[in-house]
């Protein structure tokens, strides 16, 4: 491949990369580098300078402390996939991991590239919205939190400030009771999600619907919640008849995208059919 | 692995490719892996437009960057004196040829279209400096569509062709046929678009090109099928320098199917700098290129009737197709959708009458020339998908049908409506075989259970034939072929007993290192493992005419054969002398010659090879040395043919197509490798379902390519795929030594019609007569629901 010409750095801190960055406006961090990469090798993205953060401890590692579960940013997909700790907290996002790309990716894509990419057909925007995920920053300003749901702005575009790198994960650990499950229907080439449906639903001891959360990947130009579906949940039996009902008489996507793959109304469609689904396996997990 | 060594049985075992060690540990060397001492690099400046006016272009930016060598345009080119011109291989009765050069002049005709190039001391700085050469394009429209190509006031692409009409051809009877349809119980009337698809092979193309200015030698390696091919055209058209002073050599090439056969600008113009600038240059396409400039395939929208009698008899074909040929015609594109489709519109049916009328068209498109299968593919699921919906409306069973039309097996040969004569077949029994394999009885009562259930399940057939092994020179060349069709083959006797091969095919994955000395161990009775098989260089062997068209184990196989049993003759006459026997009383087998009933003593053919060499001894009149060099032109194409039978699962609410089975009852005669011959039905039926089921190359109105990268053109992966189910019958071909028919095409013919006679089926209850390739879910559901 030939990109054009940029400097590359590779800091060992969270510090020392905020400051290049700020240096450098137009300078690009490098996590895993499978979106950022390929965009450089069609000339789309030409960055004056690469700060590559793959080798900063501090955005490494998987803990559970306190009811919440933490991932540093440069976690690959494929340490989420595959770690226990992850799948006892957040059996949601270990599902969305394992089934992102292929091996190769998976072992080098990271979560924090990932949300701060802010693809629309990815896999993880939706479950981070779904387990109400809340995401730490650092820039030359200091440290801030933000949650998912203000995280995605729009296509490609985060909270993000320029100077500002995503580090940390943070997920409240799943209760009793709780169920989810992403069911994703594949783009044929890409491999990314024509529509994935994240769903996390938490029964109460009598089986009924104490909470209920559906978003998508895919069909917008960001993540979507379909909070109406999961409030008309709320206090049903959880019947496939009352998940049908609640998918069919309250998912609207706005501005549902359309394109060669799918148009707007298919997608809709889809997200109906994925949607119910992903709502039944949650349910028969919680 | 047993009996590798042994002779006479290697012809039909499945020894394990010899090339795959090199080419699985990453040792193989392709042309861009080739490294001159010297080399500079090429990169070509592309039009983004689907067509525009270039009214002038400044590089002097581009050629103040430190680095970069030269830049070039079409003026440049012009003004060096070499013709410049890219020729076109096969000529059809008035069909208008415009002007192809290897850069654009003042026109550009498609998104991809060389404007200038860059030539410079590294990669980066000939990709940087294209960025710095600023073109004043003025866009004009553009058009894609075949049909819509040809309305009046439709774009034009090439002022010398009204209404964008390259040709207008056909081939049958039409006022028979139109009798035939006044007869008919029945018609079947189809609409069908064959979806346009992009090559992909695994390595882009590249070149690279050492031009000697003494000695006026250019030597040029590249990503060919077809290295003589190349330099023929390169000679006579577009480089203009004498054809033995031009050496094109195909080192390993990474898959073709068809995009490498052609003589495409990029690879000339790589050859041309290099003369400019006096060092090796090299130029690798971007996968990108390759999705605009590697010719495309298929792009047909057609119009298909068969009209039926009251007893499912088929009296008559009727074929109208508009057929893309892109912004220039390519090498061979003009006979894809002719001789290479209309042709084959008899099937495997006897047919009173047909008439297939084809409009060549230019487009703002990429050229659009032979893609596995080229042209049989195209008619074979016109063909396939007009007898399903001839079954419908009769209301009888698509197997039944197929029966009651097939050219019956004492039926040969049979001359069609359509110009081809089939020299041989047995269409039933493949049917017969695969109907039994795929369990038809009992799949129709699931599929009536699983309805009563809400599950649309689905089987469809497709029982193909085509013609390949191309072909007898001079019927090609009475069609318009600007081309031979025979192979060569040189067998080279060491004087130790070993054994060189030189063919004049092309192999880039087929397996002919291994199965072109396969054909030489029995024919010689020497170890396979003495045999070796050299290809791919118009320097070392002579003329071939390379590897497509499914002819390499018929042309060459029988090239090679032939000048293996011209060695035998000539050592036969050696040994006699040297046994003081006749001629006509010695036994060859397993490598020994002998007199009859005197095994014990024997000349073993490197006995007698070291005789020939050291020349102490030879029998009057023979020169020395053991070697034999053959010209084969065959005497007809070969017919493969076969049933192929897909199921699937068609899900009502998403109008997901899951592919559940895939069966193929293939004849392609006798069989050199089975593992080889598995292996390219398993390759071509993936490619053809792929096209059925995700591929398909999207222009917007405009002409712009909307799926030019691997995000957005769905190339079918393992996991789409079930385990596909192979078997054969064994029909040989009446007309060549060794029995051989052709498969590197026939899964891709095949499958596509299976694939999509089976969604169809699976939709009846909908009443759904048809939908286009690529079935995709959004399509199936719109047809459920629309
Ligand atoms: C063949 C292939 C298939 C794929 N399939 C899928 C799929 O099915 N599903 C899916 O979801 N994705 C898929 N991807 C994309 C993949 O998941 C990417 O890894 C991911 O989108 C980006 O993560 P990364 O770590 O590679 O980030 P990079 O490519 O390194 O960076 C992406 C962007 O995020 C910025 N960035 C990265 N890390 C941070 C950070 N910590 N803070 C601030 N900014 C940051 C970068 O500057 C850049 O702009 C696929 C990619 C490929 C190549």
């Amino acid at each position: 491949m030939y990109p054009s010409k940029f400097d590359y750095h590779r800091p060992s801190s969270v510090q020392e990369a905020v400051q290049i960055l700020s240096a450098n406006p137009d300078a690009k961090v490098l996590a895993g580098g499978h979106s950022l990469i390929p965009v450089m090798k069609l000339r789309l993205a030409t960055p004056s300078a690469l700060v590559d953060i793959g080798r900063i401890d501090a955005l490494q590692g998987i803990s559970r402390s306190n009811g919440s579960l933490r991932i540093g940013a440069c976690v690959t997909y494929d340490e989420i996939a595959n770690s226990s700790t992850v799948q006892e907290a957040a059996p949601l996002l270990a599902e969305a991991a394992g089934q992102i790309g292929d091996r190769q990716v998976r072992y080098r894509g990271t979560i924090g590239g990932n949300l701060s990419h802010a693809d629309p057909a990815s896999d993880l925007p939706a479950a981070a919205l779904a387990l109400g995920a809340t995401l730490h920053v650092t820039g030359t300003g200091g440290s801030r939190s933000i949650s998912a749901t203000s995280f995605f702005v729009d296509l490609m575009m985060t909270a993000l400030q320029a100077d500002e790198i995503l580090t940390e994960v943070e997920i409240p650990a799943a209760g009793a009771g709780t169920g989810s499950a992403y069911a994703k229907w594949e783009h044929p080439a890409s491999g990314y999600a024509l529509c994935g449906a994240a769903a996390v639903v938490t029964r109460n001891a009598d089986g009924s619907c104490a909470s209920a959360r559906l978003c998508f990947n895919g069909v917008s130009s960001t993540a979507v919640d379909a909070s109406a579906v999961g409030a008309s949940l709320a206090g049903s039996d959880l019947s496939d008849g009352a998940i049908e009902s609640a998918v069919n008489d309250n998912l609207s996507i706005p501005d549902a995208t359309g394109d060669m793959f799918a148009s707007a109304g298919y997608r809709q469609e889809l997200a109906k059919v994925m949607g119910a689904s992903a709502l039944r396996t949650a349910r028969d997990r919680a | 692995m047993a009996g590798e060594s042994n002779g006479a049985g290697v012809f039909g075992s499945s020894i394990r490719r010899r090339e795959d060690p090199e080419l699985i540990t990453g040792h193989a060397k392709y042309t861009d892996d080739l490294q001159l001492p010297g080399t500079v690099y090429c990169t070509i400046l592309r039009s983004p437009y689907a067509h525009a006016k270039i009214n002038s272009i400044d590089s002097s930016e581009a050629e103040a960057l430190d680095g970069v060598i030269g830049v070039y345009t079409a003026a440049d080119i012009e003004e060096s004196g070499t013709p410049g011109a890219i020729p076109v291989g096969w000529l059809l009765p008035d069909m208008k040829i415009p002007d192809h050069t290897m850069l654009a002049k003042d026109t550009a005709r498609h998104v991809g279209d060389g404007v200038a190039i860059v030539v410079a001391e590294d990669q980066y700085t000939a990709h940087d400096a294209l960025e710095l050469i600023w073109v004043d394009y003025e866009a004009l429209d553009g058009i894609a569509d075949p049909k819509k190509a040809t309305a009046d006031g439709a774009p034009l692409v090439h002022d010398m062709a009204p209404n964008n009409i390259a040709f207008d051809w056909e081939i049958g009877d039409k006022e028979k046929t139109d009798a035939a349809f006044a007869g008919a119980a029945h018609v079947a009337s189809l609409d069908i678009v064959n979806n346009r698809l992009i090559p992909n092979a695994m390595e882009p193309r590249a070149a690279l090109a050492d031009y000697n200015s003494i000695t006026g030698e250019l030597t040029l390696y590249m990503t060919t099928q077809n290295p003589h091919i190349h330099r023929l055209l390169m000679s006579l058209a577009s480089l203009g320098l004498p054809e033995h002073k031009i050496r094109v050599i195909a080192p390993e090439v990474g898959g073709g199917f068809g995009s490498k056969i052609h003589h495409y600008p990029d690879e000339a113009i790589t050859a041309w700098a290099s003369m400019q600038v006096g060092r090796p240059v090299k130029w690798t396409a971007t996968r990108t290129e390759t999705y605009i400039t590697d010719a495309h395939g298929r792009d047909h929208v057609t119009h298909a009737e068969m009209a039926v009698d009251a007893d499912g008899k088929f009296l008559g074909l009727r074929v109208d197709t508009y057929a893309a040929m892109g912004a220039y015609l390519s090498t061979f594109a003009p006979a894809v959708p002719t001789y290479l489709y209309g042709t084959l519109m008899s099937g495997e049916y006897d047919l009173p009458a047909i008439h297939c009328h084809v409009y060549g068209v230019f487009t703002h498109t990429t050229p659009v020339d032979a893609y596995r299968g080229a042209g049989r593919p195209e008619a074979t699921f016109v063909v396939e998908r007009i007898v399903d919906e001839a079954a419908r409306v009769s209301g009888i069973d698509p197997a039944e049908i197929r029966r009651r039309n097939f050219v019956s097996p004492d039926n040969f040969p049979y001359p069609t409506q359509v110009a081809l004569e089939y020299d041989s077949g047995n269409y039933e029994g493949a049917l017969d075989k695969a109907l039994a394999a795929i369990g038809y009885d009992d799949f129709r009562r699931d599929q009536a259970a699983a309805r009563s259930d809400g599950k649309y399940l689905g089987i469809g057939l497709s029982t193909y034939i085509e013609a390949c092994g191309l072909a007898p020179s001079a019927v090609v060349g009475s069609l318009g072929a600007q081309a031979g069709q025979w192979e060569s083959a040189v067998v080279r006797v060491h004087a130790t007993g070993k054994v060189t091969v030189y063919s004049g095919c092309s192999g880039h994955g087929q397996g002919h290192e291994t199965t072109f000395a396969q054909i030489v161990a029995s024919a010689l009775g020497v170890p396979y493992e003495d045999i070796d098989v050299i290809e791919g260089d118009s320097g070392v062997m002579p003329h071939g005419w390379g590897t497509y068209g499914s002819r390499s184990a018929a042309t060459g196989g029988s090239a090679i054969a032939s000048a293996a049993e011209k060695v035998v003759d000539k050592a036969r006459t050696i040994a006699a002398h040297l046994l003081e026997a006749a001629e006509e009383d010695l036994e060859f087998e397993d490598g020994n010659f002998f007199v009859k009933g005197s095994p014990d003593q024997a000349q073993s053919l490197p006995d007698v090879a070291l005789q020939a060499y050291l020349a102490h001894n030879l029998p009057k009149g023979i020169e020395p040395a053991l070697e034999a060099t053959s010209f084969y032109d065959p005497a007809n194409f070969v017919f493969p043919f076969g049933t192929h039978i897909a199921i699937v699962e068609v899900c009502a609410s998403t109008g997901h197509v899951e592919l559940q089975r895939y069966l193929a009852v293939d004849d392609v005669g006798n069989v050199i490798n089975p593992m080889i011959v598995d292996g390219q039905v398993h390759g071509g039926i993936a490619q053809g379902v792929g096209q059925s089921l995700f591929e398909t190359a999207v222009y917007d109105e405009g002409a712009n390519l909307l799926s030019g990268t691997m995000l957005d053109y769905a190339v079918p992966k393992a996991h789409f795929l079930p385990s596909f189910e192979t078997d054969r019958t064994v029909t040989p071909c009446p007309h060549n030594p060794l029995g051989v028919k052709g498969v590197g095409e026939a899964g891709t013919i095949a499958s596509p019609a299976a694939v999509v006679n089976a969604v169809v089926d699976a939709l009846a209850p909908f009443g759904i007569a048809h939908i286009d390739m690529p079935v995709t879910s959004e399509k199936v559901w719109n047809a459920i629901n629309g």
